[in-house]
Order: structure tokens, then sequence, then C-alpha cells
């Protein structure tokens, strides 16, 4: 089933766990840095329909969790789709959910090599952090004058009108632990046996959170599959 | 990192021949020139290696018609089709850099002395064995020196380093 989902271009999904970082080498023996995740089995837990909830799409669940610890209506849920109780769950929009029941096992082989994916996980918590860090300003000079004030914001508003800082400012404050998303990042290769996927270049996240990796949504022909094919010819 | 472990471990040489800086070497390095490749070979002095496990890179110099050429790879590159070692050197650090600035017999490197007087080639049995397994048919064996293109060139004036293209080498 899922093989013939890879081969489709329809807009697939998958949770998995970043494990980390590393290097392979490719085809042409160049170094690729790959994000390790190990993806899925996913099981669908629930078909959103346009009837019932307005919308279409799917849900998936990952992950072992130990069943004393879920929550009745949470375990409700589980036992409705007739599978045990998972860590996370994710919605993937899909226009098309036919090919998809509940219960029905996803894994790492939805995702061919080459694809272009996007990658959402919840972003390192950086703690309280300023906003040279957290927003990108420049800070004020090294030199000429400035006293101890190198990484300040510099004003924050004008005077007696308006006489307040404007809602939104951008301030110091706490950083990270947001959800994040990668967009077009690409299937290095996967591997079904072992449940991995290698995604080429950096995914958010801190090793052992959860990432939700999903087509990308605004590339839908894969670059390197067809520069890969020409090297291999 | 042990969960990465299986997945470098397919990156990783089955047979890699134990080397340490001092020591000089000769390498049968995979070139690809349009859609035919041939081996080309660099023998010189390991100076530095550095990192471990699969990230691990040497670096690797030599003296090409007075100039000093320095080429750094991965040590579990495939680029790398073979090791060879040539002679064990006896040294006390271990980034060899001092040499790029000494020329001739101030250069020089004393050979290690082993166990009856010869050096230690590790997994040799094993690492011929792979290596016709290795070896794709189409590759032509032509062994010929020419300046590399990653190389980092000296000029013999030991100051200067600069990004060597393979015209601007002195090849003749």
């Amino acid at each position: 089933m899922s093989n013939t989902q890879s081969q489709s271009s329809a807009i697939k999904g998958i949770l998995g766990k970043k494990l980390g970082m590393t290097q392979v080498f490719d085809a042409n023996n160049k170094i690729v840095p790959v994000t390790v995740i190990e993806a899925g089995p996913c099981v669908i837990t629930d078909i959103r329909t346009a009837e019932r909830d307005g919308y279409t799409a799917i849900q998936l669940a990952f992950g072992a969790v130990d069943p004393r610890k879920v929550t009745k209506p949470v375990a409700g849920h589980f036992e409705k789709a007739g599978v045990t109780p998972r860590l996370e769950v994710a919605e993937l929009r899909i226009a098309d959910t036919s090919a998809y029941t509940v219960g029905q096992e996803l894994r790492a082989d939805v995702f061919a090599p080459g694809e272009i994916v996007d990658a959402t996980g919840t972003s390192r918590g950086k703690g309280s952090a300023g906003v040279m860090k957290r927003h990108g300003f420049h800070g004020l000079g090294a030199s000429h004058g400035v006293d101890r004030k190198h990484r300040m914001p510099g004003s924050i508003g004008n005077r007696t009108t308006p006489g307040r800082v404007f809602k939104g400012k951008k301030m110091m404050g706490r950083m990270g632990v947001e959800r994040v998303t990668t967009q077009n990042l690409t299937v290095h290769s996967v591997d079904a046996a072992k449940s991995l996927i290698l995604i080429k270049g950096a995914v958010p996240g801190a090793t052992n959170s959860i990432v939700f990796i999903r087509s990308a949504a605004k590339k839908a022909i894969s670059e390197h599959a067809s520069s890969t094919t020409k090297a291999g010819a | 990192m042990n969960v990465l472990d299986a997945v470098d471990a397919a990156s990783l040489r089955k047979d890699l021949i134990s080397f340490r800086p001092g020591d000089e070497i000769k390498i049968h390095v995979r070139v690809i020139e349009g859609n035919k490749s041939r081996i080309q070979l660099f023998q010189g002095l390991v100076i530095r290696r550095q990192g471990s496990g699969v990230r691990e890179t040497f670096t690797i110099r030599k003296l090409a018609y007075g100039v000093g050429v320095e080429r750094t790879f991965p040590v579990h590159t495939p680029v790398i089709e073979k090791y060879e070692m040539v002679r064990r050197g006896d040294v006390r650090r271990a980034k060899l850099y001092y040499l790029r600035d000494l020329r001739g017999k101030a250069a020089k490197i004393k050979e290690k002395r082993g166990v009856g007087g010869s050096f230690i080639v590790e997994d040799v049995p094993a690492f011929e064995s792979v290596q016709e397994a290795v070896v794709p048919a189409p590759v032509v064996n032509e062994v010929e020196v020419s300046a590399p293109e990653t190389a980092v060139v000296e000029t013999p004036a030991p100051e200067a380093v600069v990004e060597a293209t393979p015209e601007a080498t002195p090849e003749a």
C-alpha cells in the first residue's frame, strides 16, 4: 500500500523522531550532511471528512507511550481507531483520503530518495535571549563612545506622541521552544527496514524530539532526483 | 551518538591501513574527467589527522617541482581507491606544520624502526581481497601524476599560500 503511495505525487507525511546529524558520501563521492530521522511506523487514527469536519485530512499517530499514562479521552480516541495509544498525533491535510483507512500503517518508505519535503519540529529552547540573538538586531557600535550598551536595542519608540511603547515591539525575552518548519529539504535516502529517513541538511528541534515530515508545500519536483539519474546514466 | 553509529558504519572503509602524522603514504585518488575515471597517485607525508569516525580527515603534503602541495581528504572517502604505506616516520608532534617552513635535509623525518626494523602494515590480506571487489571494470588504470585541483600550493616563499587551479600549478 505504502509503495504505491510513494510513487504517486500526492501529498504524503510521516511523524518521526530526530536522531541527530551525521554525514554520508553520495554517488559522486561528495560529502552530504544529513539529519537522521527515525520515521514511523505511524498509524492512521482518524480520517477527517468534508461532511463531518468541514475539511479532509488523515490523522497520524507515532511513538510508544505507557497506556497507563494516557488520559481517558485520549485513550478512547485510540480505542475507537482500534490501536494502542501513541505519543504524538498530527494531521495531514490531503484532498483525497480514499487511499487511506483507519488503522493503516505508514512506514518510512512513503518517501523516496530525491523527494522534496518540509520538516516541522519544536526548536531548541534558548532561554531568555537579547534582541540581537532573538530578532537579529544589529546592536550598537563597538566604539564611537558607546558605553556598555553594545548589544542593546536602542530606542524603543518616540516621545510624548504616542507616549507609550507599541504592542508587539520586539524586545528581549524567552526564545525557542516554538513550532518551526524548514522548507524544501531533500530526502537523501530511505531505509525502510530500519525505519530511517536521511534528510539533507538540518531539521528543527533537538535530538530525540518529534518531527513531522511532509511533502514540500512549495516544490513538487525534485531537482536532486533528476540530477542523480543523469549522473548515473 | 550510538544510534547513529549504524548509519555511519555504511560509510566507513573496512580496508583502512593504520597511519599517523609523519608517515609517508601513497594514495590512489580516483579522478573523474567527463565520463572517464582514472587513478592518480599522490605520495607524500601525512602532516595532520583530525576528527573522528566518518568525519575524520587527513592532510598529505609533498613537494612537486619545488612547490609544496597539500591535499586534504576525508579518511573514509571513496575517492581514494587504495592506501599504501611507504615508510613510517618517527615524530613527536601530531601536527607537522613546521615542515612547511623547512626545505631539503631539514625537512627530513626519521624513519621509525619497528619490530625487526620493518614497518607494520595492518590488514594487508583483507585489504587486497577487498580491493579486487571494489575496483570497477571501466576504471582506466593509467597512472599519471598531475597537479590536483583541490590542492593548496605554496610558492617557494613559504609565507604565500594560494589556492591553485590546475592551470596555475606548475606541471611541466
